[in-house]
């Protein structure tokens, strides 16, 4: 039987030159993170880290957009430049002002579909120093985003890799797999309403007339699904 | 030295030489443009070598085969011009615009700031190499005998002081662009040079020629003393080209635009400018500017005004710069995204000339991308994406629903000033106060909705059709969801710009949809061959919509989602 030295130095042989030392460890870099501003996810998480792939999903109403724009709003606020990739052009300009955002630091790009926002995303990423690329795939069937093939994600990962941009996917069902470094799902939990306060159930009887009501705010389920930096934990927050 | 003189010798041939460079060395003819007769207007020393003539005509000197025959450009003409006049311009800022090829400057003063006259020659014929063209350079006491040396000899020509008459002795009296009259007289008399000319007794020279014979003669003697004319040359860039045929693809046609570019950036280079805004003005087959049917527009300008020539397009950048490789590239992308509608016979590009971007680094400013990296990623998005549909949205002062407008994402993070101005904006948005003399956005921060919630907009809004009971919305159901109306806040009354046509009245609703929805799950632990397994189950999800009635029409719309 071959020893395992024997078989290293095998392999180092047939690497060489391409690749000096393939058994040598490597220190993993720990990433920047970014504070989104939103205290209860920066609790779970630590914030979205630099350099990496994070992907939001959850349906719709479950906080996605309010989280994108919490980044948005953390970095331009700090000076960054942001591109936001809209695959449907869902971005309301007036929640994105209320959130924070500075928009003359956001590049928003109105996309027509997947196919565009994947070559925006391409074309973006490639030019480099923005400190966020928020691809906005939330209005696109999760049928539809899952077929994208994972090599683009892997390619949007290696392009931010030695970068410090934060490279976040909305989505409605997570799809980037292990290209992403940090996953989280969203759930809607509870609608606050001014008239009846928070309802848990959908069922509950009306009792207060609608025009006396005011829709206050969402509550909503962050899940760590993946997270290279921490162990998964689940959060309860409000918005 | 006092004097520079700068001469291109057979101007129409380097003009035309100039615009395609790889005639350079070889033997050209520049013929008339309106035919008929074509015939043979300027041509090189190796044309004449060659045997061709001014004045044969083009199926003549077309026998000829190692000669190249071209069309005469005004448009290449006027662009040598201004070439050699900012040529001249780098190095002083007194010169006379002599003539169209020829140019003299006054170097007195400048010896500590350009050095010895031979250092100035060197950088002259190598700047003149950068502009592609060729010029005779020569260096005199007066301006005259430097004008008189340049086109007199060719390359590069030094004379001193008191030497004059002596170093332009040699030459042949046709240097003093004498009329015909004069020419023949001196001929008959056996005056050939300026050496003979100036050996003349000055009075009887004066009694037979007059005046002129004696400026002539003094001229010859090199001994003319006169102030320069200065030319006050504006800042005006303009690279233009005549086609010899007309021209149908972009790839060709980058090629043409490629060397006007350089050109370009060469000018703006010797006259320390950088460009944030060009100008291209195509004439078509068959447009307004079509010199094949209308021969007599060929001499006229293009005009570069979009508001004027329907054909001209514009480009503007984030920073300055006078990389030709970077312009010709965001060039492309935007003659790929609107090609030209017919095959095109002149090019002009015109450059607003600005002040090269001078960026001072520093540690503390926030990183910003490279704004000639992000000039071309963006001219790039505008062919994948569209026009207008990239840049910063702006709000537009008013209440209605979704009014912004785009605008283009310009430079970024390039000064501490703008870092500064920039966080100092985003924290009055953070605390809800507007920027001065922006925007209005005090509706939008009280109103409670907007500030705690995010809206996603569906553009344009889905047409919907809504139950309503007992004064009571039952049932929503549109084109991409149907649903039990749970929770209904409204209606919140709208209404505006009835002083215009685009008035809107409608009344909002914030609705809470129980939506059942068909949602695929992977199967866990199970594989086939072609990839994980996944299943369909029905799940019932909560969604918050903000529905419209017009109340123009009665009809309902979802106009966005809270997420």
């Amino acid at each position: 039987m071959r020893s395992a030295v024997w078989v290293r130095a095998q392999v180092e042989a047939a690497l060489w030159p391409g690749v000096p030392s393939p058994f040598a460890r490597r220190e993993a870099r720990v990433p920047e993170m970014v504070p989104t501003g939103l205290a209860a996810v920066d609790a779970l998480t630590g914030g979205l880290p630099r350099s990496s792939l994070t992907e939001i999903s959850g349906p719709p109403s479950s906080g996605r957009t309010t989280l994108e724009l919490a980044l948005l709003a953390s970095l331009t606020a700090k000076g960054e430049a942001c591109a936001l990739i809209d695959a449907e052009g869902a971005l309301d300009p007036a929640s994105a002002l209320a959130a924070g955002v500075a928009l003359e630091r956001l590049l928003w790009v109105r996309c027509a579909g997947l196919e565009q926002a994947l070559r925006a995303a391409d074309l973006l990423l490639g030019a480099g120093g923005l400190g966020a690329v928020v691809l906005d795939l939330a209005d696109i069937p999760a049928r539809r985003a899952r077929r994208v093939p994972l090599s683009y994600w892997f390619r949007f990962r290696r392009a931010v890799e030695n970068t410090p941009t934060v490279l976040m996917l909305i989505d409605e069902e997570a799809c980037a797999q292990s290209a992403a470094s940090l996953v989280l799902r969203l759930e809607l939990e509870d609608i606050h309403w001014s008239a009846a306060g928070i309802r848990n159930s959908p069922f509950e009887s009306r009792k207060s007339v609608p025009h006396a009501q005011l829709l206050e705010g969402l509550r909503w389920r962050a899940q760590v699904v993946r997270n290279r930096n921490a162990r998964p934990e689940l959060l309860r927050m409000n918005d | 030295m006092k004097f520079a003189c700068l001469y291109l010798a057979d101007f129409p041939v380097q003009a035309v030489v100039r615009g395609e460079p790889e005639l350079h060395g070889r033997a050209v003819a520049v013929v008339e443009p309106e035919p008929p007769p074509c015939r043979v207007f300027a041509l090189n020393e190796a044309a004449r070598t060659a045997g061709a003539e001014t004045g044969m005509s083009r199926v003549e000197v077309a026998l000829l085969q190692e000669v190249e025959v071209r069309r005469r450009s005004p448009a290449a003409e006027v662009s040598a011009h201004a070439a050699l006049l900012d040529l001249a311009r780098s190095f002083s800022p007194r010169f006379e615009d002599a003539a169209a090829d020829t140019v003299v400057l006054d170097l007195r003063g400048l010896k500590t700031l350009l050095g010895s006259a031979a250092k100035v020659a060197d950088g002259l014929a190598a700047r003149a190499r950068e502009l592609g063209i060729d010029a005779n350079l020569a260096f005199a006491p007066n301006p005259d005998a430097a004008r008189l040396a340049a086109r007199g000899f060719a390359g590069i020509t030094l004379i001193g002081e008191d030497e004059e008459a002596d170093r332009l002795g040699g030459l042949p009296v046709e240097v003093l662009d004498l009329s015909l009259e004069m020419q023949e007289t001196l001929a008959r008399w056996g005056i050939h040079t300026f050496r003979a000319l100036a050996a003349l007794p000055a009075a009887e020279l004066s009694e037979r020629l007059g005046q002129e014979g004696v400026r002539l003669q003094t001229l010859a003697r090199g001994g003319a003393l006169r102030a320069l004319v200065p030319a006050e040359e504006p800042l005006h860039f303009e690279e233009a080209m005549d086609l010899e045929y007309p021209v149908a693809e972009i790839e060709p046609l980058a090629f043409i635009l490629g060397r006007l570019l350089n050109q370009l950036c060469v000018r703006l280079t010797a006259r320390g400018r950088a460009t944030q805004e060009l100008r291209l003005a195509l004439a078509l087959e068959g447009g307004h500017e079509d010199r094949i049917r209308n021969p007599e527009i060929r001499s006229q300008k293009l005009e570069t005004n979009p508001k004027s020539n329907p054909e001209s397009r514009t480009l503007r950048l984030p920073v300055p710069t006078r990389d030709s490789k970077l312009l010709l590239k965001l060039w492309l992308f935007d003659l790929e995204a609107r090609p030209p509608s017919a095959p095109v016979l002149k090019v002009a590009i015109t450059a607003e000339p600005a002040r090269p971007r001078v960026a001072q680094g520093d540690l503390f400013l926030p990183r910003a991308p490279d704004p000639q990296k992000l000039g071309l990623s963006l001219a790039r998005l505008k062919g994948v994406v569209g026009e207008g549909k990239t840049g910063s949205p702006e709000l537009l002062d008013t209440n209605r629903p979704d009014a912004f407008r785009m605008q283009s994402f310009a430079e970024v993070g390039n000064t501490a000033f703008e870092s500064r101005k920039s966080k100092a904006a985003s924290r009055n948005s953070k605390f809800g106060r507007p920027e001065t003399g922006s925007h209005d956005f005090r509706s939008a921060i009280c109103d409670l909705r907007t500030s705690k919630l995010t809206l996603r907009l569906f553009r344009p809004p889905l047409a919907a059709r809504v139950e309503v009971r007992d004064g009571r919305l039952v049932r929503l159901e549109s084109r991409h969801l149907r649903g039990r109306v749970v929770w209904a806040s409204g209606p919140w009354h709208t209404s505006g710009d009835w002083w215009t046509g685009r008035q809107w009245d409608c009344e909002e609703w914030d609705v809470e949809v129980s939506v059942v929805s068909g949602q695929w799950s992977v199967v866990s632990g199970s594989r086939s061959i072609l990839g994980i397994e996944s299943r369909k189950s029905r799940v019932k999800r909560i969604h918050l919509y903000r529905i419209y009635r017009d109340l123009r029409d009665g009809l309902w719309f979802v106009s966005g989602l809270y997420d």
